[in-house]
């Protein structure tokens, strides 16, 4: 079924089902959210994407609001545009003000809202919440002064990864996202909440003070462990990974697990092989590349002189490139001419 | 005489008559019936109710000894004064003239019209024969027996009532509404999760007539097709809880709960759940959630309960005043019902009503009657007959009505004209003593305590509310600050997700809009009229009126008086906690206060 | 995948990951899906809060069963038993999709259906200890749905009869015609990044790239012709057979490429002994393995980080993977590494780029013979995807499978190699928990996951611990016929009393010691790591 709707005077036919926000991205109409994510139920919480109707008596909520035969929307005007000014004013009233230091500075989503409405001054200026303390666990950073209370991470907790590691605690403006009886978090780390968080309330323990966001170049790659062939992002300054994120609109649906987001270390440790080595009297040397290569096809030779090729095998890994694993059985079959090739995992 | 009496003793035993030594009461009526030597035949007669509140808890424990039909009404009676009332009442048959109620106590109920509250102080909450004798149950029966769902909803709907709970939605379209909505099964959900402060209407219903609630509910479960029915209560509600618990057996192994009840084919049971006493769980779909076992934080709307709630089915929610109407309405008929009240509101209205009245206590008015009747009839007028400055109704999502509208017509379209609401029945009534601005200001501490804190206007915005009006009346107000509340104010009411938020400004905006003086007073003249906001007060010794008696420096707690004795003395304000016992305590009036 | 590619042509999960979601039951079994492919598991909750049915069968209490609707805890090693009983209750109750039976396969036959005769769900329950009850629900919920999916990983397959296994659950899905279809198949979940991807490229000893024979003569002289070589037309080794050929000096040296046998295969002083009687053993990776210690060369290369190409994952969906980082000191691509070598050894390899390869595989294989680089850059491409136009394959056998029928398969029940006795009285099952991978040569070097699973431990059913006495945290040893190991004892409801789980990522209390290298599977020899038998005492 399609229904017929005016946004802001254009007049557009869409799926019925779908909501107002859904449909102004869409079609380009931009509405501001910090609590949205399409691959999240509706909240309603930060307010920002209030919309007019034609009709209503008050301004309604773009991201829960269903679109309807003939209903006319009006995504900006100076009443919308007035309260969304408000929702971020009072936002950054009970916001640390510390974006110079802030690793997510250059990708928060309240900062590009406070540029956009151009807070320079605050109405509002008050209390603001303090916490003191860190949790324990060696992933996720919790600071919890900078939570706008979106709920996303909540919401991704429990609605994508089953797990409902934390919960909204308290009432009012003492209201705070927690783990049960606000003990340090034990879960599964998927870090799915770091992912959706719009400031730097949550992020990734290892990857702070690594290098600014501007610093870093993106890299599209796919995740080494399991076989599910996760799409991620690696975020890389000077020349090492900081960070893995992934992109929504990927296969996994921008999700990762414990080892894809925070297990990638292992690139930059100290005990990587870094040189050629050969065993001489029982005992590992350094040798070139030269020395190396030349000393095995050496070897190789000899062997398969007198022994023949089929005294030859391969074991290929299931942890390397096809285009690796395709010349490696070339290798076999084509220079050392036998067909003596398997992988460990093949099964 | 005795041997033929059928003596009746009726005790309250609402949490009122109970805090007021109500058990004590009981025990001392039994002993004392038992010691005094009643013989048997007359103590088989003589029997002692619990019975609910009766509204008037200022005077608990309530007592009436009914002995044929003539009924005597005791006030303030604790259990050491029973032994006199049996002896000189019941045996002797001379009633107790110093206890008895007074003048005041029958002005007050004179002007009222009860229709929920017609069997509270007068069933026994604890027993359901009590309430079957009264012609209970028999709404159900009839129901069942000669009317079609649809024919109940449209009694409903022709007797004009509307929800009790705030919103004044009618009944009638809400149950006609989830009849038809396509899902099953059906949820219909009564809420008990009274939580503006002072309101204690539901809780009296639940306590005193428990069944009246019950029925309700069946009946509107047979009318939308529900197959399950809660009760939503705070767990702060005890005795309430226990009488519902109760209520609920006795209706179960009376057949009026359960698998085919009354032998038609309709199932129907009722669950209890408490609430952890969230304010904003009285909201729908807050509500829900937490019985469906999530944090109390309100959804967008629509979808509304009656398409999409509770587990997603089709849901009702009323409010306890809404449904223990219905049984009524069904017996008396919809005429009968939508005699009482106004072309638009119909039926009565059960108010509690307190502050600076005489008579405080929990009152039922038919919608539509003069607040003036209600202040100065039923209430008696304002404490020390001073000036009524207005009446805040609504709760923390209401407003004032100011003394010079106090002809105003209390039901929902008058109030809501004058920027109040009716709201659930809250009725605070002010005079001058009480600084408005100090109200709101009371109102916002708890609406913003009360915060869920899911959306960002109300759970910072009422915060920044609160804190400007902190600093009011601090004295640390800023010449830009009405216009800020005014600002900030209007748009937390557009930009908030639910009522609570949506309303949370209206005691704001109401008292800026009535009382600006006030304000203006605190913030330019940093002065509270009414003498309320300690932080404006000072306290000085008007030398001429001085004695030198010295009592005040004695009562003062932080010895900020000094002065040699029958000589004139003096308050040092840097130590001066202004707490007002000098004031207080002075007999020559010399303590000045301003 | 061999018994897969057996009944229908082909081995590889018939459908997608983004169609678990559309699943109305996914019956999953031998998987720990939550922990071992947790992005795959979290489609199938995403079905099932879509109102879909889960349906788990595994030995263990996996996070998973918190989201089904139905769990069956049989017994280690009884899988045949189990399936065999929900085919016989749904051929009894005539739940068959009989057309599918007819038009699209054969060995529906009499010999076919008294085989599962004697299967009745008192027998399942007496063999597997699942109460009937629950067998016969979960065979009425699979036949019945309209979309079902099975998914099953190395819970089936490591098994003396793991391919018995995997012919069971064909049969399972062919019988209800569930194959074929958008969100409805057979799904095998593949363990390492590129499992799927290195079968297809031909690291087999008898199939070159693309799963063709090298005994059929056509395809041996296509490949001599592409590679400019002379070929061999006789069968390789397995990898099992390659250690038992290294002890029988038939085999005198190794190239082993990215691997860890030490540690991941069974009976580590087996392969330990084997690897260390070859007279040269080439080993390249990135760290220092277990197996690398034991080389006379080691290379040092590139990780995933550090190097281009592409990665084929479970669902056939091949992505690129590209350079980030450079790689560490002297550290090379592979691809540099085994080129050089061959020019070395006089067989020349010169590939300008990398895409180079890729070409050329696509002409070893049409199935990927279109896919370009540029066309992986938006998604990656699942083959079938034989020219450029065409968009990849969501899900296989649409119009009919490769062999063209899918076959029945008469699979009688063998109990596992070894059985508990009073000397062993413990069923041992090995795999891997949330926070390592592997043999743990990666995530032992992360920090932050040593933290939160610092050691080995052994899991067992609090009530078998208390008859030992054996608190949670307690030091026990763990022997079976092969040697013993000690590590602590985790008190845990997910294994069943007399079932026990070790994790095979801790090299200092290396769970492939006590599996056994003898137990395997007649057809693809895969060695049974789920099922040995061990004795626990207190240390």
């Amino acid at each position: 079924m399609m229904v017929t709707l005016t946004i802001d005077g254009r007049s557009i036919k869409v799926r019925d089902g779908s909501t107002i926000l859904q449909v102004s991205r869409e079609h380009d109409f931009y509405i501001p959210t910090l609590c949205d994510d399409p691959r999240l139920e509706p909240y309603g919480g930060c307010r920002l994407c209030l919309v007019q109707i034609k009709g209503m008596p008050r301004p309604v909520t773009a991201c829960t609001t269903p679109v309807t035969e003939g209903m006319n929307v009006e995504t900006t005007n100076e009443e919308i545009e007035g309260l969304r000014r408000t929702i971020v004013e009072l936002l950054l009233s009970d916001h640390p003000t510390d974006c110079m230091i802030c690793e997510k500075a250059g990708d928060c989503t309240l900062q590009e809202l406070a540029y956009f409405y151009n807070l320079r001054e605050n109405r509002f200026e008050g209390e603001r919440r303090q916490y003191s303390g860190s949790d324990g666990n060696p992933f996720i950073e919790r600071n919890m002064e900078k939570c706008i209370l979106c709920g996303k991470c909540v919401r991704v907790c429990n609605e994508v990864q089953g797990v409902s590691a934390i919960e909204i605690a308290y009432r009012g403006f003492s209201a705070k996202v927690c783990p049960p009886f606000e003990k340090d978090l034990d879960c599964e780390f998927c870090g799915q909440c770091v992912s959706v968080c719009p400031t730097g309330a949550l992020m990734g323990k290892i990857s702070m003070g690594k290098g600014r966001q501007k610093d870093i170049e993106k890299v599209e790659s796919i995740c080494p462990y399991c076989g599910c062939g996760c799409n991620i992002t690696l975020h890389v300054a000077r020349n090492e990974v900081i960070r893995v994120s992934s992109r929504p609109e990927s296969l996994n649906e921008g999700w990762l697990c414990v080892k894809g987001r925070f297990g990638f270390r292992f690139n930059s440790s100290p005990d990587r092989l870094k040189h050629p080595l050969i065993k001489r009297n029982g005992r590992f040397e350094e040798a070139s590349w030269d020395e190396a290569l030349d000393y095995v096809a050496e070897r190789f030779g000899e062997i398969k002189e007198k022994h023949g090729a089929d005294a030859i095998a391969g074991l290929s890994s299931a942890r390397c490139t096809n285009e690796e694993n395709y010349l490696f059985q070339k290798f076999l079959r084509a220079a050392v001419g036998t067909n003596n090739i398997d992988h460990c995992a093949r099964y | 005489m005795m041997q033929e009496c059928n003596i009746v003793i009726k005790v309250c035993m609402g949490t009122g008559g109970i805090a007021a030594g109500g058990t004590g009461v009981v025990s001392a009526f039994n002993e004392e019936i038992k010691a005094a030597g009643i013989n048997a035949s007359v103590e088989k007669n003589c029997s002692v109710h619990n019975v609910g509140c009766r509204g008037f808890c200022a005077r608990d424990v309530l007592v009436d000894v009914i002995i044929d039909g003539e009924k005597t009404t005791y006030e303030y009676i604790k259990s050491d004064m029973v032994p006199r009332i049996v002896q000189e009442h019941i045996l002797q048959g001379q009633a107790v003239g110093d206890w008895e109620v007074k003048e005041d106590y029958h002005t007050f109920h004179e002007k009222q019209v009860k229709v929920v509250l017609s069997d509270c102080g007068e069933v026994d909450p604890e027993d359901i024969e009590s309430y079957v004798e009264r012609g209970g149950y028999e709404a159900l029966k009839k129901v069942l027996a000669t009317m079609t769902p649809e024919e109940t909803i449209d009694l409903i709907k022709a007797s004009g009532l509307r929800g009790r709970g705030g919103a004044g939605f009618p009944t009638g379209l809400k149950w006609e509404f989830a009849r038809k909505a396509p899902g099953e099964p059906k949820y219909l959900i009564c809420n008990a999760d009274e939580g503006d402060p002072g309101a204690f209407m539901d809780r009296s219903v639940i306590e005193g007539n428990p069944h009246s609630v019950i029925e309700g509910m069946i009946i509107g479960a047979y009318a939308i097709g529900a197959l399950k029915g809660y009760v939503y209560i705070r767990a702060e509600y005890p005795l309430a809880v226990e009488r519902l618990k109760i209520a609920l057996d006795q209706a179960r192994q009376r057949g009026f709960l359960g698998n085919r009840i009354q032998e038609r084919d309709f199932n129907f049971d009722i669950k209890i759940k408490l609430g952890a006493g969230a304010f904003v769980c009285g909201e729908e779909t807050a509500l829900i959630a937490s019985i469906e076992g999530n944090r109390g934080m309100p959804k967008a709307k629509p979808p509304f309960p009656a398409q999409k709630g509770l587990w997603g089915k089709p849901t009702v929610i009323n409010n306890v005043e809404t449904l223990a109407n219905i049984a009524y309405i069904i017996r008396n008929g919809a005429d009968w019902f939508a005699q009482f009240g106004t072309e638009k509101s119909k039926g009565t209205k059960v108010f509690a009503l307190t502050g600076k009245v005489k008579n405080s206590g929990l009152i039922e008015v038919p919608l539509g009657i003069a607040l003036r009747e209600i202040v100065y009839d039923i209430g008696g007028g304002i404490e020390g007959d001073r000036k009524l400055k207005a009446v805040q109704t609504g709760g923390p999502s209401g407003g004032c009505i100011t003394a010079d509208m106090i002809d105003i017509a209390v039901d929902y379209e008058s109030l809501a004209k004058a920027g109040s609401i009716v709201g659930s029945g809250g009725m605070v009534v002010m005079d001058e003593t009480d600084c408005m601005v100090n109200i709101a200001k009371y109102f916002l501490e708890f609406t913003q305590a009360e915060s869920c804190g899911k959306c960002v206007p109300c759970r910072i915005g009422t915060k920044r509310l609160l804190e400007i009006l902190e600093r009011i009346t601090d004295g640390r107000g800023r010449p830009g600050d009405m216009d800020l509340l005014e600002k900030l104010s209007n748009d937390i009411r557009s930009a908030s997700l639910c009522g609570l938020g949506q309303t949370a400004p209206n005691p704001v905006l109401s008292t800026l809009r009535y009382f600006r003086d006030e304000y203006e007073a605190h913030i330019h003249e940093k002065r509270c009229p009414a003498g309320v906001c300690k932080n404006l007060l000072t306290y000085s010794i008007l030398e001429e009126f001085c004695k030198g008696c010295t009592m005040c420096a004695r009562v003062c707690p932080a010895g900020a008086i000094v002065g040699e004795k029958k000589k004139p003395h003096k308050i040092i304000q840097e130590i001066c906690v202004k707490c007002g016992a000098c004031f207080e305590t002075c007999k020559f009036k010399a303590i000045k206060k301003g | 995948m061999v018994g897969l590619a057996t009944v229908f042509g082909s081995g590889a999960m018939t459908n997608s990951i983004p169609e678990i979601e559309n699943n109305d039951l996914l019956f999953v079994i031998g998987s720990n899906t939550k922990e071992n492919h947790p992005i795959v598991a979290l489609r199938m909750m995403k079905a099932a809060r879509k109102g879909a049915k889960i349906i788990v069968a595994d030995p263990r209490r996996v996070p998973l069963v918190r989201f089904a609707h139905i769990w069956m805890q049989q017994r280690p090693g009884t899988d045949v038993a189990l399936l065999n009983s929900m085919m016989h209750v749904i051929v009894k109750e005539g739940l068959m999709d009989k057309d599918f039976i007819v038009f699209r396969t054969e060995g529906f036959d009499q010999e076919f259906l008294k085989g599962l005769d004697e299967f009745t769900p008192e027998v399942g329950q007496k063999i597997t200890g699942v109460p009937k009850e629950k067998i016969i629900e979960s065979a009425r919920l699979y036949a019945g749905a309209s979309s079902p999916g099975i998914y099953y990983t190395m819970g089936i397959t490591q098994h003396s009869h793991g391919t018995d296994n995997v012919f069971c659950i064909a049969n399972l899905g062919l019988m209800t015609g569930s194959l074929g279809k958008e969100s409805s198949g057979v799904n095998p979940l593949r363990g390492q990044n590129n499992v799927q991807g290195s079968s297809d490229m031909g690291c087999s000893p008898n199939m070159y790239p693309g799963y063709q024979k090298l005994t059929i003569s056509t395809i041996k002289e296509k490949f001599e012709t592409l590679w400019g070589a002379k070929l061999s037309d006789r069968e390789g080794m397995t990898a099992t057979d390659m250690l038992s050929a290294a002890e029988a000096k038939e085999l005198r040296a190794m190239y082993i490429m990215g691997e860890n046998p030490v540690l991941s295969d069974p009976d580590m002083a087996h392969t330990v002994k084997a690897l260390g009687a070859l007279d040269f053993l080439v080993v390249q990776d990135i760290f220092m393995t277990e197996t690398a210690e034991l080389a006379d060369v080691v290379l040092p290369a590139a990780s995933f980080a550090e190097k281009e190409g592409t990665f084929t994952n479970t669902e056939r969906r091949v992505q690129r993977v590209r350079k980030a980082v450079s790689p560490p000191g002297e550290a090379r691509e592979d691809l540099w590494i085994i080129a050089e070598l061959s020019n070395r050894m006089g067989y020349e390899m010169k590939y300008p780029r990398i895409e180079a390869v890729f070409q050329e595989m696509g002409m070893a294989w049409p199935a990927m013979g279109g896919m370009t680089y540029s066309r992986l850059n938006r998604g990656g491409l699942q083959w079938p995807c034989p020219t450029q136009d065409h968009p990849g394959t969501p899900y296989l056998f649409k119009g009919g499978f490769p062999r063209g029928k899918g076959r029945f398969t008469v699979v009688k029940y063998r109990p596992s190699i070894e059985e508990t006795d009073e000397q062993y009285p413990f069923i041992l099952t090995t795999g891997r928990e949330l926070f390592h991978y592997h043999t743990g040569s990666m995530t032992r070097r992360v920090d932050a996951l040593n933290k939160v699973s610092p050691e080995p431990f052994v899991e067992i059913n609090p009530e078998d611990a208390r008859d030992m006495a054996v608190e949670d945290g307690a030091m026990l040893r763990v022997t079976s016929r092969r040697g013993a190991i000690e590590l602590k004892a985790r008190l845990s409801k997910r294994p069943d009393r007399g079932v026990v789980f070790i994790p095979f990522h801790f090299k200092e209390a290396a769970a492939n010691v006590l599996t056994n290298s003898k137990a395997l599977d007649p057809f693809c020899k895969i060695p049974e790591l789920k099922v040995s038998t061990v004795r626990i005492e207190k240390v």
